[in-house]
């Protein structure tokens, strides 16, 4: 069972919209949430699928969630937590306000968001808090430690969250994508047997919940590449260029 | 935003070219985008067969521009983003008793890709191309200018820009009319053709069908000459369903695509198995009537995704030509002996009865009698298409733009008399300088 509304944080993003166009397909009532007005989206998912769904404004990194959910006028049974920030590694190891965007945008926001989601979660029949971390947060690389790390929290957050939540029946997912083509990543070379669509991760995701898992990987064959690059003695990977 | 490099290509995978691709998610992004572009063209879903949406140094991919903004129930007019499937439509609306006023053989295709190439289905003859259906569009002219363009408002370049090949701007939004259905089922009746006569005749007396198409066997020659299967079809009322599916008439049979796993070898598409399955194809073809599905009625070939795989790595054009009314038997006749002839044919060959012309400028029906056929991309072929060319030309026909890599900039003109209007329309507006394909630059349009 999916339980509604499903509120999507971070509606904008490519991953985003796919997964509020596979919930209302689903019947789910939706609430979009996102830094700019995305009202047309809501009107879009009603008039395709003809359930409810409105938009509000949301920043992650406002230190405000509790004021955001006390605004929110409904309870959710679903929140996904989609909104990232892959900065540029080089801008963050230079200008410090770069490196804590980052951290603020993939750990700091997001795991306050979640807590205050699960602060009034309990309870709810079915409820579901899925977290989008990343394959970056299995090991920090020099390409991108800094969102990597942040990632890594995050992963680490929600396994806790998930442990504290199993015996009341809070349902916590973690996501960990590989490469997804969407506004992040536009502009990279990505290799295409790695690379995901985003209507592929949002479909994953939705079946995955419905079958109640805990973490999945998006696509699956992530999962046999990161635990190869677990297992990289740390004296060969620190020469590595990866 | 920052474009990335793909290479990319029609549906025909001939001509593939390294493109950078910018994939802007709102008309804001998009209209920001443009300025300094340069020359660039927009790219729906792919799905024409050519060169007609690639730009090596600027191609804008509209499909994240895909939101459905308003449905009118009392009159069926809905307004969307140019980058919206219809397939997405057709999914929405087919259940609550709607359907496109027009279709193409694919649902695969953007709306903004449906009005670029002004797109015809099996139903021209009675009901004109999807462009006769269009209430408006807004077009971003990359000049910081989003124009509606109408019949009432900037009419000139709504002629253009309908069946313009995306030579006028970028459509960001349009509107158009859905037509209200009664079932998700059609009634087909199927008659056979022993030859070109014969199958004219059936189209002549069949212009009461909503939809009429022929599959002809392209290779079959002398006293064979175009014979055909011929496809007349109507949406079924509900009372013309029986029981079970008059309960949910609108409901509509789940189907799995397969996909065509490898590029088949080249061998797989030897004239013998084209000739088999051409007589098979016919064969199998029962004369009658049936009730058959929405989707397989109207878009056979959706159900193998990636289908333009069948003929292998090297690729394929499509070739299909129009031929006014009163020149079309004999027209169709050498085209045919040509065909024939050079033994290299098409799995599926397509001949349809047209209707009037539209009002776009460089749109592709007329009155008369339009064939499709596919080959393979060698050169045989590609000289046999040369030599079908001018017997296009010596009948007064023309050849559709959005099928087309590898028509000749002379051979165009011939068939299009409002191409000169078109380039006027472009140089007035400074168009010529902004948008541009590869299709454009071959075809000096
Ligand atoms: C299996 C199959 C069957 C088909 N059957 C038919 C048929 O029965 N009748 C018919 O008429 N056609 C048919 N077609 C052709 C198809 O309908 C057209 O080529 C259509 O334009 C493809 O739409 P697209 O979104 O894929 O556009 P693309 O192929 O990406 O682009 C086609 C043209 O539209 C322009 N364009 C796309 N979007 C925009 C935009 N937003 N603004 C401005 N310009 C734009 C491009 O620049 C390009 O010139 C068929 C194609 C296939 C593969
Ligand atoms: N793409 C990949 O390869 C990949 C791989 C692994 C994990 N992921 C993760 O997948 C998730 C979705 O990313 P995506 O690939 O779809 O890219 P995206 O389009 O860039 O999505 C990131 C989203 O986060 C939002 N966001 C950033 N900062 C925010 C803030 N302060 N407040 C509110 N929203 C904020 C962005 O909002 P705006 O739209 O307003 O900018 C954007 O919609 C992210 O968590 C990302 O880390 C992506």
């Amino acid at each position: 069972m999916i339980a509604s509304p499903v509120l999507i944080l971070g509606a904008r993003s490519d991953i985003g919209k796919a997964l509020a166009r596979g919930y209302a397909a689903q019947g789910c009532e939706v609430i979009l949430a996102a830094r700019n007005d995305i009202a047309a989206d809501a009107t879009d998912l009603a008039l395709r699928t003809g359930v409810q769904a409105r938009a509000v404004l949301f920043d992650v990194t406002d230190g405000e969630p509790d004021r955001f959910f006390e605004g929110l006028g409904a309870i959710p049974g679903t929140v996904v937590m989609v909104a990232g920030l892959l900065g540029d590694q080089a801008e963050s190891a230079a200008v410090d306000a770069a490196a804590q965007q980052v951290m603020d945008s993939n750990y700091n926001g997001p795991a306050r968001y979640l807590l205050a989601a699960a602060r009034r979660m309990a309870g709810v029949p079915g409820g579901c808090i899925i977290g989008i971390s990343s394959v970056a947060g299995e090991r920090g690389r020099a390409s991108n430690f800094v969102y990597g790390s942040a990632k890594a929290g995050f992963t680490a957050f929600l396994s806790g969250l998930r442990n504290a939540h199993a015996r009341a029946g809070l349902h916590v997912m973690t996501v960990k994508p590989g490469f997804v083509r969407t506004q992040m990543t536009a502009g990279l070379k990505l290799p295409p047997a790695v690379t995901a669509e985003p209507g592929q991760v949002a479909d994953a995701i939705i079946r995955a919940h419905r079958a109640r898992r805990d973490v999945i990987y998006t696509l699956g064959r992530w999962r046999p590449i990161m635990a190869i690059i677990r297992a990289i003695p740390e004296s060969v990977f620190k020469k590595l260029s990866l | 935003m920052m474009p990335h490099v793909e290479p990319l290509s029609g549906w025909g995978r001939y001509p593939v070219r390294d493109c950078a691709v910018w994939q802007p998610v709102t008309a804001e992004a998009l209209h920001a985008t443009l300025p300094p572009l340069g020359r660039s063209i927009a790219r729906g879903n792919g799905r024409s067969y050519g060169d007609a949406s690639l730009n090596p140094e600027a191609t804008i991919d509209m499909r994240r521009l895909d939101r459905l903004i308003a449905f009118d129930d009392a009159s069926g007019e809905l307004v969307c983003e140019a980058g919206v499937l219809l397939s997405d439509i057709i999914d929405a609306f087919v259940p609550r008793g709607w359907f496109v006023p027009v279709t193409p053989g694919t649902r695969m295709v953007t709306i903004g890709g449906m009005i670029a190439s002004d797109v015809h289905g099996k139903n021209h003859h009675g009901t004109g191309s999807f462009c006769e259906h269009l209430l408006w569009l807004d077009l971003d002219l990359g000049d910081g200018r989003v124009l509606r363009c109408s019949h009432q408002e900037n009419a000139d370049l709504f002629a253009a820009s309908c069946g313009g090949m995306g030579l006028t701007g970028m459509i960001v939004r349009a509107a158009f009319r859905l037509m209200p259905i009664e079932s998700a089922w059609m009634r087909q009746q199927t008659v056979r053709a022993r030859d070109l006569g014969e199958a004219m005749a059936v189209f002549e007396r069949s212009h009461a069908w909503t939809y009429s198409v022929a599959w002809i066997d392209c290779l079959a020659r002398g006293r064979d000459l175009g014979r055909s299967a011929i496809l007349l079809a109507d949406h079924a009322p509900a009372d013309a369903l029986d029981a079970t599916r008059r309960a949910e008439p609108l409901a509509r049979p789940p189907r799995q695509p397969r996909a065509v796993p490898v590029d088949l070898p080249g061998f797989a598409l030897s004239s013998f198995n084209v000739r088999a399955f051409n007589q098979l194809y016919y064969a199998m073809q029962r004369p009658g009537e049936a009730l058959v599905a929405l989707d397989p009625y109207f878009y056979p070939l959706d159900a193998l995704t990636d289908w333009n795989r069948i003929y292998g790595r090297r690729g394929f054009v499509q070739y299909q030509c129009v031929l006014p009314l009163a020149e079309s038997e004999r027209g169709l006749r050498r085209l045919l002996e040509a065909i024939a002839t050079a033994g290299s044919g098409s799995f599926l060959a397509v001949l349809k009865r047209m209707g009037p012309a539209s009002f776009g400028l460089l749109s592709f029906p007329m009155p008369g009698y339009t064939l499709a056929l596919d080959f393979p991309a060698t050169p045989a072929n590609l000289a046999l298409l040369d030599r079908l060319d001018a017997i296009v030309a010596d009948h007064g026909g023309r050849i559709y733009l959005t099928k087309d890599a590898r028509l000749s900039a002379p051979m165009l003109a011939l068939g299009y008399p409002g191409l000169a209007r078109f380039r006027e329309l472009r140089a007035q507006h400074g168009l010529d300088r902004r948008f541009s394909s590869l299709l454009s630059q071959r075809l000096e349009l």
